[in-house]
């Protein structure tokens, strides 16, 4: 496939910070934005820990500016923040200076303020007040982004569960690619919820704990939120542009597990089959990549077959990896262009991110992730692995330019 | 490259999969929405499937499986579906668990099915599909996003064949949020005469609709897709037809090549006015509607679509959803023009083979 795609913009809101600073800084200092809960009003409030984002409603909308915080759901204010600070960061002031597109990225939308609304709405469908609800769609945030940042030409939205803004990534990517556009603000928003609390609780996928992502003793996730967006740009417009890309997307893959609705397949052949695209695609060989920020979400499932897939990928000599996710939780629809972020962190910085919370390698694998913090690394090609419900599985490969 | 349509499988409020619309029978509903008939599900998918899955899962992944075997393809090249709102039903019956038992005891089967990926997975597992598999979820835009990425994907060679559908379901509980909202009128009766009565509120439909989309011509093609376009917010009708006009030569097409348009005129008067506006162009062409059919939901352009390759195939418009007389002889291209609720339009042009 003709062309190349740069990344030229980040930038991130999660429990552990409102930005790509803070963010880095968090990542360095070891410090978990896992934490009690007191932003959801939820019967497992003192017992299930969630990565929240330590601003109400409010203070995130005082973050863009907004007083009037009706029309916008914790969701859109997340991925505004984040949207907004990766187009300056790419030092883009005109955005209609070059064909631009919005590809964005949710799982659950505006849940948050659909599930008050559905409490008085239950027993009375007159009841319930319209306001809650009629943010609900995943393209609400989505246009909400776009209108603060005057998007036009290209907007659409994403929704694969877990992979969802890996996937807005790649699709931003083949747009520009394809030729349709020449930069793309690609990523994903999701705020937590009742709705997924009481989800992944009746799974019984939610760690008590912070969770210990590849460790023998894991038990679970913790839920975050937060929002991550990268920007892309053609080689033409990055040259153009001046600003000096970050790194390059090299590769990307997209391949479902087919095996079941919400577990993985022992042997992880979705994952395999995502990895080994994305690694087909960069023309790399597997003894390039430096590191790999695994999807890890720190369930017995997820873990397992991920591990696995990575030993058949890489020969069972696996490269460096971690998941971050002990940092700021999984952020659901949001992750991949979480982990989009950090992993262009870890090339811009030169630096791997530990995997916190980690003593024992699981049993089946052996495997011993990045433990402490590793500066002065070369860190020239990085593989960030999404993996959702429904077994939709996506791998990015982003290099060092 | 040419992109075909080679197989198509539609489960719509009308006789869609049989035949029977287009030889005449229309199916009138005067409840609430216009709601799709079902086909005998087991012809389609396992039992335990036929079972416990919601509404939309069994109607995309009958139409999926009717898509396939009409094509004669077994395994396609990536599944791309497109749906406004996904799993209406179970994500209501999720959220309908968690508040009446307290958070207590919940089931998670409704809250696994309740992801807007769960169609497109499924059919993945019926097929075992290991092939790239996405969904998107934009409003107005979420069928023809899903189009977008196929032609892109045949384009670069990356598949050959995509199996690529648009769906959505109504439920009682979002046809009385969606009523209170004003997008729909309270009941669909009338439905069958979109321009009989003019007021606010469309008529609330619903549909899943699979095309199986081919870089090379069949026995079995329908159609050419030759573009799939999407405008956000244009600021007034002139930027529509500029569109639609910069569309058409790319295409090397002029507006008097266009035999007939088929467009969402969906009976709100708050939106329909644009339609007669951007369409003033197409003097010559016939224009033609199809949401009286169908009703009006995010991804009705998917039963367009499906309506507009049928036509070509046959060689044939069926009366019934022409708004100006057949007087032209000519029918080789389609262009399909619909917006929601003002914001997202989209643009589908299509070539006879």
């Amino acid at each position: 496939m003709p062309g190349r795609v740069f990344i030229t913009g980040i930038g991130i809101i999660s429990s552990i910070g409102d930005n790509v600073d803070e963010t880095l800084f968090s990542l360095i200092t070891g410090k978990s934005g896992i934490g009690k809960n007191t932003l959801i009003d939820t019967v497992y409030k003192n017992m299930i820990p969630v990565a929240e984002v330590h601003k109400d409603d409010h203070e995130l909308a005082g973050i863009l500016g907004i007083n009037d915080i009706r029309d916008f759901t914790r969701t859109s204010l997340l991925g505004m923040i984040a949207a907004k600070e990766a187009l300056s960061d790419a030092g883009i002031t005109d955005i209609n200076h070059a064909r631009t597109g919005l590809i964005s990225a949710t799982s659950v939308g505006g849940m948050h303020r659909s599930e008050l609304f559905y409490k008085d709405f239950l027993n009375d469908h007159s009841k319930g007040r319209l306001i809650n609800i009629i943010h609900h769609e995943c393209g609400d945030s989505t246009e909400k982004i776009a209108d603060l940042l005057g998007v036009k030409d290209f907007i659409s939205t994403v929704s694969t569960a877990c992979s969802s803004s890996a996937n807005s990534i790649m699709t931003g990517a083949r747009l520009i690619k394809n030729g349709k556009l020449d930069r793309v603000i690609a990523g994903g928003t999701d705020s937590l919820t009742l709705f997924t609390i009481n989800g992944f609780n009746s799974l019984m996928i939610l760690d008590k704990n912070k969770c210990r992502p590849f460790d023998d003793t894991r038990s679970g996730l913790n839920l975050g939120e937060g929002a991550g967006f990268v920007v892309l740009e053609s080689e033409e417009s990055a040259m153009k542009s001046g600003k000096k890309p970050y790194c390059e997307l090299k590769g990307y893959g997209n391949a479902c597990d087919a095996y079941h609705q919400t577990a993985s397949s022992p042997e992880g052949n979705g994952a395999y089959l995502a990895m080994k695209k994305a690694l087909d695609m960069s023309l790399l060989k597997e003894t390039d990549i430096d590191y790999v920020n695994v999807h890890g979400t720190g369930t017995q499932n997820n873990d397992l077959s991920e591990g696995n897939a990575m030993l058949r990928l890489f020969n069972r000599k696996i490269p460096p990896f971690s998941s971050t996710k002990a940092f700021t939780g999984h952020t659901l629809g949001a992750s991949g262009g979480v982990e989009a972020v950090i992993s262009v962190l870890a090339i811009r910085e030169s630096l791997l991110f530990p995997n916190l919370h980690f003593t024992t390698p699981i049993k089946e694998l052996e495997m011993v992730p990045v433990t402490s913090l590793k500066k002065n690394v070369s860190v020239n090609h990085v593989l960030s692995n999404s993996f959702g419900f429904g077994g939709n599985n996506s791998s990015l490969i982003f290099s060092k330019n | 490259m040419s992109i075909y349509i080679n197989g198509i499988g539609c489960i719509s409020p009308q006789l869609s999969t049989d035949g029977g619309l287009f030889s005449g029978v229309i199916k009138v509903y005067e409840d609430e929405f216009l709601k799709c008939i079902d086909p005998d599900y087991k012809l389609y998918i396992p039992p335990t499937m036929a079972r416990r899955a919601g509404r939309i899962i069994k109607m995309g992944a009958a139409a999926a499986k009717i898509c396939l075997q009409d094509s004669g393809i077994g395994m396609p090249g990536a599944i791309i579906t497109g749906t406004g709102m996904g799993c209406i039903e179970d994500t209501e019956n999720f959220l309908t668990e968690m508040i009446r038992n307290d958070e207590k005891m919940l089931a998670p089967t409704t809250f696994i099915q309740s992801t807007h990926n769960t169609t497109a997975a499924q059919i993945a597992i019926l097929l075992s599909c290991n092939n790239y598999n996405m969904t998107y979820v934009h409003r107005g835009f979420s069928f023809e996003s899903a189009l977008i990425d196929s032609i892109m994907q045949i384009d670069q060679g990356e598949a050959e064949n995509i199996l690529a559908g648009g769906l959505d379901e109504m439920t009682p509980g979002m046809f009385a949020i969606s009523t209170r909202l004003g997008v729909y009128r309270s009941s669909c009766k009338g439905h069958i005469s979109l321009f009989s009565e003019k007021t606010s509120g469309s008529f609330a439909g619903e549909g899943a609709a699979f095309f199986l989309l081919d870089h090379q011509q069949t026995p079995s093609t329908y159609c050419r897709l030759e573009a799939v376009e999407m405008l956000y917010k244009p600021k007034d009708e002139q930027e529509v037809t500029g569109k639609i006009i910069k569309l058409l030569s790319a295409h090397s097409l002029q507006i008097e090549d266009i035999d007939l348009v088929l467009c969402g005129i969906n009976g709100d008067e708050r939106f329909d006015g644009i339609y007669g506006k951007v369409l003033a162009p197409f003097e010559k062409s016939r224009l033609a509607y199809y949401k009286h059919l169908c009703g009006e939901y995010h991804t009705s352009a998917a039963f367009a679509l499906w309506l507009s390759a049928m036509i070509l195939k046959n060689n044939r418009i069926p009366p019934f959803v022409l708004i100006n007389e057949d007087n032209s002889l000519a029918l080789e291209n389609i262009l399909i023009y619909n917006h929601y609720l003002g914001s997202n339009h989209s643009l589908i042009l299509l070539r006879k083979c």
